[in-house]
């Protein structure tokens, strides 16, 4: 017993210089060896299985755990403080991590620090901010989920029998206002009567206001409900037992709401694994990225019951209008909810028109809010 | 108190909690050892384990003075999240004021401006409970969501950045003033203000007749004021203390961390620091210790999560095992009469 403790202590001085991961992969009898192998590390602000924002990341680990040669490790519940340095270093000096995938806004300054301390370490990062003379082992990449809502759009406003649908909004930012748009030019295309009430709770996560927000739009004839919160789960719920219908955000949230889900637009966060296989393989890859169904970084939840074929059919042929680059979202005539002319009739903004999309600060007529 | 019976009894506290948690881990179908050894590599088997470890450890010390201090008073105060907060509002107000000081008088001036308000925000609470009777563990509690309103409100409007697109956050204060981290160490200097901050109170608390009269005071408040003690004074004295660690607290985490305040600033660092407080049985001294002790559980937690697929939960449970063990633990002072001088032993 004491030669087994002593020799234990021994092994660890003399293992300090070594890489981490053979060492403590050899000392915990059970762990599998990360020698040979990437070992990949996802970093999430909150619970991973929020239903919602950290959950649309768990899904992209889940997806790109599953590629030869690759090992995940996790750590959920990371604040965005002087912590989140301390997990990087760890998951790359313990862990022997190659990859590190943070997957909350504020975790950009970290991980601009760390990629200059590890140049031979990958980090990605879901703001899509990075920019000239920011370290070049750091990817931002970021999916046009505008794209999502339209489709989203398309079967609430086939669906909708007040023509009127709600959307709950956290903070008054770019892609909520891109969402929000997508979301009612979707209804709007299919059903132009439609008009679109809107509230922004000005919390990422507020469950309280959420549910209360719920309960307003419905009262005000919504029958169509989407949530752009961290976890639109008590959205969906709530507007589930009032018996209207919602759409998801973020990952698959068909469960939550057997009666009343049309669809969800999600994220695919899963495109990073092509970053992971270049970087693996010494390939070039981008430092910046934005796409949508056209790049395969947007997804569409499964239908729920409710939606009948024709509109499913309908959802599907927009989708690949996205896919193929016929269908552009900002097409004119567009004009915003205070009567001024945005996109004049015949102009179309491209969807990947980002400095465009960057500045959307208004809402398409027809929203209320 | 025998502090060879302190250390005894909180060895084995400690012991139990492992033992405890040995238990409960091998129910999810692990090995105990494995994850002991696991808890070990994460907290301080290797130079990046430390330094997660006392990064984890540095706030916690600041901020478990701001209740320990108080409750060798006699108050319970539980507001170092509040301060904490207006410490590091108040650090970014007084860095925009000294853009341009040479580098020490302008960290000095923002570390004493988020010491201060700290201070202010606790002894405002004394005050109201001395001259208002009104009690200071309410009030301390309501003052933490006043304090982070009042930031969110600021950030939002009057201070915020509006550079900073995604995370809403105030101003940041000038690059020139930002403090990095210690020599050899990979941490910032939050830990070795956190240390000295400690020690000092500890030789307040301990080796002075202040720190003597706040003992009475805490023991028996009515005896004190007999014997003439100005207890009101005392109260206000022992709250700004606190306080003002808890918004020194604040003060690192805007100069050394984020370099501006934000939703960073609320992630539960004062209410951890009231579990080192009670663990350290008030003793600024032993906080030191224990907050290590409970960064090496945060920090080894990661690592669990990362090895075993354990839930974030786990580390809780570790955490809240040991804050039972240890409260229960007290009862044990005075019990053993192996620790006891010879003439009280009773068998």
């Amino acid at each position: 017993m004491t030669r087994s403790t002593l020799s234990r202590r021994g092994f660890l001085k003399r293992g300090a210089n070594v890489v981490a991961a053979s060492v403590a992969a050899s000392a915990v009898p059970g762990m599998v060896a990360a020698m040979g192998n990437v070992t990949v590390g996802f970093i999430y602000v909150g619970p991973r299985q929020d239903f919602g924002w950290n959950q649309s990341h768990w899904d992209a680990a889940q997806k790109i755990a599953a590629m030869d040669g690759i090992t995940v490790v996790e750590q959920e519940n990371v604040p965005e403080t002087a912590e989140v340095e301390k997990v990087i270093q760890s998951m790359i000096e313990l862990d022997g991590a190659k990859v590190i995938f943070g997957t909350s806004f504020g975790y950009w300054d970290s991980l601009k620090a760390m990629a200059e301390k590890y140049p031979d370490v990958l980090f990605t990062h879901i703001g899509a901010i990075w920019k000239e003379g920011d370290p070049t082992n750091v990817i931002g990449y970021r999916g046009y989920t505008e794209e999502a809502h339209y489709l989203c759009g398309i079967a609430a406003g086939r669906m909708s029998d007040t023509r009127k649908i709600g959307f709950i909004g956290s903070k008054p930012l770019y892609f909520i206002y891109n969402n929000a748009n997508g979301f009612m030019l979707g209804a709007r295309s299919v059903a132009p009567e439609t008009t679109m009430n809107v509230v922004i709770t000005g919390d990422w996560n507020n469950p309280v206001k959420e549910a209360e927000t719920t309960n307003a739009l419905i009262d005000q004839g919504c029958d169509v409900i989407i949530a752009n919160v961290d976890s639109p789960k008590v959205a969906i719920e709530t507007a589930e037992a009032r018996g209207v219908y919602t759409c998801g955000y973020h990952s698959d949230l068909s469960s939550l709401a057997p009666n009343g889900f049309l669809t969800g637009a999600e994220w695919n966060w899963a495109s990073g694994a092509e970053f992971v296989r270049a970087f693996v393989e010494d390939d070039p890859y981008p430092n910046l990225k934005r796409g949508g169904f056209r790049e395969d970084m947007v997804a569409l939840s499964p239908f729920g019951e409710a939606v009948p074929q024709e509109v499913r059919d309908e959802v599907m042929a927009a989708k690949q209008g996205f896919i193929d680059n016929s269908l552009q979202l900002y097409a004119g005539p567009i004009a915003d909810n205070q009567g001024n002319v945005i996109v004049p009739e015949g102009e179309v903004r491209n969807n990947d028109d980002v400095p465009f999309k960057l500045g959307i600060d208004w809402f398409v007529e027809g929203t209320i809010g | 108190m025998n502090s060879v019976e302190a250390v005894a009894i909180n060895a084995a506290a400690f012991v139990i909690t492992l033992a405890l948690f040995g238990i409960y881990v091998a129910t999810l179908g692990h090995n105990p050892l494995d994850v002991y050894y696991v808890l070990w590599l994460g907290s301080f088997a290797r130079q990046i384990s430390i330094e997660s470890t006392l990064t984890n450890a540095a706030p916690l010390m600041l901020t478990a003075l701001c209740t320990a201090i108080p409750a060798r008073a006699g108050l319970l105060v539980i507001g170092g999240e509040g301060a904490l907060v207006v410490g590091g509002v108040a650090t970014v107000l007084a860095g925009m004021l000294v853009a341009g000081a040479p580098f020490l008088v302008g960290v000095t001036f923002m570390s004493l401006a988020g010491a201060l308000a700290g201070g202010l925000w606790i002894a405002f609470a004394g005050a109201l409970r001395q001259y208002r009777g009104v009690n200071e563990t309410i009030s301390t509690l309501l003052l933490n969501y006043i304090a982070i309103a009042v930031m969110y409100h600021l950030i939002t409007g009057p201070m915020r950045d509006w550079e900073r697109v995604l995370k809403t956050s105030s101003w940041s204060i000038p690059d020139a003033l930002r403090v990095g981290a210690l020599p050899v160490i990979d941490v910032h200097w939050g830990l070795a203000a956190g240390i000295v901050v400690c020690l000092i109170l500890y030789v307040v608390m301990r080796r002075t007749t202040f720190g003597f009269g706040v003992d009475v005071l805490g023991g028996n408040p009515r005896a004190a004021q007999m014997a003439g003690l100005p207890i009101n004074r005392m109260v206000l004295i022992c709250c700004f203390m606190g306080g003002a660690a808890a918004g020194l607290a604040g003060a690192f985490e805007v100069t050394a961390v984020h370099g501006f305040a934000s939703e960073s600033l609320v992630v539960g660092f004062g209410y951890a620091g009231i579990l080192v407080a009670f663990l350290s049985r008030q003793n600024p001294a032993a906080i030191i210790f224990l907050a290590i002790i409970l960064g090496g559980v945060a920090a080894s937690g990661g690592l669990l999560q990362r090895r075993f697929d354990l839930p974030d939960a786990t580390t809780q449970v570790l955490q809240g095992l040991l804050f039972m063990i240890v409260l229960a633990s007290n009862a044990a002072y005075g019990r053993l009469n192996v620790f006891q001088p010879a003439a009280w032993r009773t068998a």
